[in-house]
């Protein structure tokens, strides 16, 4: 806490693409009272001041990807009492986690004509596969209001009110026209945690789990009606592995559909216990 | 620490910079009292998107590829779209052109005010970001938040969503919005238009460093007004070419102090994109209120300072809300949302203008689909030797200034390009080295 009692706020980036972190710019009407009620004292993207911790609570963008990230990631969580992380590549290692499933050797001679000038490791890990987290918070993005509601919740000392459930549920509630019943759309709303409003099918599209899987999702049941639809093993394995492509129900799913899986071994060492407050 | 650098050989040093999208840092060596070399170092990590994108399907690189940027997400998208269909030889109706130029517009709105006020303007007027800049300017920081605001609205109504629009597909969109929907935003463009000509008054009036930057400007030019969505390439020095010969104008370099890619022109000029380049290359299409405001803040046929990228920044600040207005008031719909586009072997080129400049794309299809090779060539990437190159005249002048007024002074610098550092890595901390 500061000497006037407001919360010190810190927000750190690792590998990702700073949409996550600008989704606390982006709340243009609630920033500078924001401002007034925790004291942002850690924040390279909006400020070049900076407050010495420890930090009250932590926002973490970006997943783990080189060994100098791997130990900054153990000093951010000793300087920090809370520590929550938001977006797909926090939680879940990003896009770039598709590495986890290649050769990254391979990848990094493809992009670079010098590929040992880069320094980058294997695998795109989550930052709860290295610390303790006290929060996970998805979407690639994540949402603005959820956001605000998370930061909310800890300033006043109190769970945050998120939802476990499904897009379907989202949906629902919406009144949109379910695109996977009356098109034969490819949605993954019935997998896909809710958090985004179900934004997809109400512009006519399915959803394509940017929030990643919800707490019991039955990607097994979904994936054989995606098979009827007509889709083959290769498609159905590209829908798991995007932006949630390293999430345990997500990962599994798609090395289910991986005729050319190379390396089980490489991904068991990647499952991490869920970290709890 | 306040010594100054001319009493020794030194090196400025910034570890972390702030105020840029993504993470870098400057490192400058001073010896016998000149400026011996100056390196801006991109040590955000490396994501390989060009690797995994090769085996995923034509219809993916919009999703995909719009992740490599959350504060230019549309930029990825569209030219993402464009070289795909330019390999599948499909050529989108006006109605879908027109309506990705006005999504465009909504993220020019939302980076340009974002940079303008909360990136930049900080510099200028001697605060450490705007949250603390909005205790003695607060009107100012509402003013710049208020216009972000319409410029994520404008995007939300478009494509879904401000950052990761979800509503673009290769061929056109999901879903058209309807003329009521586009509507509802006129009275918020209203306001946003006056007061961007404000901001350009206000920036127009800021102090400016001189500096000329002699490098060879280069953008897009199109036939459909100043160039956001389409266009081929034009530079400064009269060289015209068609943004499928981009790779053999451009040659990427990799050099070990950055994760980004060198960007040279015939591998050895280095070249500006970006605001700049785009108003010397086609200011003439700027509409009358953005001519205008232009005219007002002083701003001649060219403009070479790049410390006044800001009121450029501004001008076209103006501009996309005036042609984002002019496109609703315009629009009666379209036919469909998009158009089929069927995959072919082949190979497609797509550039537009990102609001930091040029964004080159490249792919090659199989038969099916499958995407076989990826380029991608960000603005930040192309604009990394002029950066060094602007550094490297800035601190020879400034070296007897105190160092951390000469730190701070090349953070601005560095700042004038609004650098994209996530783009790039394929970027800031600044160090002054004494040896």
């Amino acid at each position: 806490m500061t000497e006037n009692g407001r919360p010190k706020l810190a927000v750190w980036k690792f590998a990702s693409c700073d949409g996550c972190q600008l989704t606390l710019l982006n709340c243009e009407d609630e920033l500078i009272p924001l401002a007034g009620a925790v004291e942002i004292a850690y924040f390279p993207e909006a400020t070049r001041a900076v407050v010495e911790g420890p930090y009250d609570v932590s926002l973490v963008e970006g997943s783990v990807t080189t060994a100098a990230d791997a130990e900054r990631i153990q000093e951010v969580r000793q300087a920090s009492r809370l520590l929550v992380t938001i977006g797909a590549c926090a939680t879940s290692g990003g896009i770039q986690a598709l590495r986890n499933f290649a050769d990254v050797a391979e990848y990094r001679s493809i992009v670079y004509a010098h590929p040992e000038y880069v320094e980058t490791l294997e695998r795109s890990t989550p930052i709860a596969a290295h610390v303790t987290v006290d929060y996970e918070l998805h979407g690639c993005p994540v949402d603005s209001k959820q956001l605000l509601e998370v930061l909310a919740a800890f300033v006043q000392g109190r769970r945050p009110r998120i939802p476990t459930y499904s897009v379907c549920v989202e949906c629902k509630r919406r009144g949109s026209l379910c695109v996977a019943v009356a098109h034969g759309t490819l949605c993954l709303g019935p997998v896909t945690l809710a958090g985004c409003g179900a934004l997809c099918p109400a512009f006519a599209r399915g959803c394509y789990g940017c929030f990643g899987p919800q707490d019991t999702a039955n990607t097994d049941s979904l994936a054989d009606r995606l098979s009827i639809l007509g889709m083959d093993e290769s498609q159905v394995l590209r829908v798991f592995r995007t932006f949630n492509a390293g999430a345990e129900a997500f990962r599994r799913e798609s090395e289910r559909h991986d005729g050319a899986r190379h390396d089980t071994e490489k991904h068991e060492s990647q499952q991490h216990e869920e970290a709890t407050p | 620490m306040t010594h100054k650098l001319t009493q020794g050989d030194q090196v400025l040093h910034v570890d972390t910079l702030a105020r840029v999208e993504g993470e870098g840092g400057m490192h400058v060596v001073v010896k016998d009292g000149l400026v011996a070399d100056v390196e801006l170092r991109i040590f955000e990590p490396p994501r390989f998107f060009e690797a995994f994108l090769r085996g995923r399907a034509w219809t993916e690189p919009p999703d995909i590829t719009a992740r490599i940027c959350g504060i230019c997400p549309v930029a990825y998208q569209m030219s993402s779209c464009l070289a795909i269909e330019d390999a599948c030889g499909v050529t989108v109706p006006e109605e879908i052109r027109l309506l990705r130029r006005l999504l465009y517009c909504g993220e020019w709105i939302e980076s340009h005010a974002l940079h303008i006020h909360l990136l930049h303007a900080p510099d200028f007027l001697g605060y450490a970001g705007a949250i603390e800049m909005a205790a003695d300017h607060g009107a100012i920081v509402e003013r710049g938040l208020l216009l972000k605001k319409t410029g994520n609205a404008l995007m939300t109504l478009v494509g879904g969503r401000a950052i990761h629009p979800v509503n673009v597909r290769v061929g056109g969109f999901y879903r058209l919005p309807t003329v009521e929907e586009l509507r509802s935003i006129r009275p918020a463009l209203e306001r946003a238009r006056d007061d961007a000509v404000a901001t350009v008054a206000l920036v127009g009036g800021l102090e400016f460093p001189d500096m000329v930057q002699p490098q060879e400007y280069v953008a897009l030019r199109s036939p459909h007004g100043y160039p956001l969505e389409s266009g081929s390439v034009v530079t400064s020095t009269g060289r015209a070419f068609e943004v499928a010969d981009f790779g053999a104008n451009v040659v990427e370099e990799h050099v070990a102090r950055s994760n980004a890619l060198h960007a040279h022109l015939d591998g050895t000029t280095p070249y500006v994109v970006g605001p700049l380049a785009r108003y010397a290359l086609n200011h003439d299409q700027l509409g009358p209120l953005a001519k205008q405001a232009a005219h007002d803040a002083g701003l001649g046929d060219e403009c070479r300072n790049p410390f006044q990228s800001i009121v450029v920044r501004a001008v076209e600040l103006v501009h996309a809300i005036d042609e984002a207005a002019r496109i609703i008031d315009t629009w009666d719909g379209a036919s469909a949302p998009f158009v089929d586009v069927p995959p072919r072997a082949g190979v497609g080129y797509g550039a537009t203008e990102a609001p930091r400049g040029l964004l080159y794309h490249r792919y090659e299809l199989a038969e099916d689909g499958t995407i076989l090779d990826a380029t991608i060539v960000p603005p930040t990437s192309q604009n990394q030797p002029s950066i060094e190159a602007d550094l490297r005249a800035f601190v020879q002048d400034r070296l007897d200034l105190p160092h951390e007024e000469l730190v701070r002074q090349c953070e601005q610098a560095i700042r004038n390009y609004d650098p994209c550092i996530s783009c790039a890595t394929h970027f800031l901390d600044l160090t002054v080295e004494e040896q």
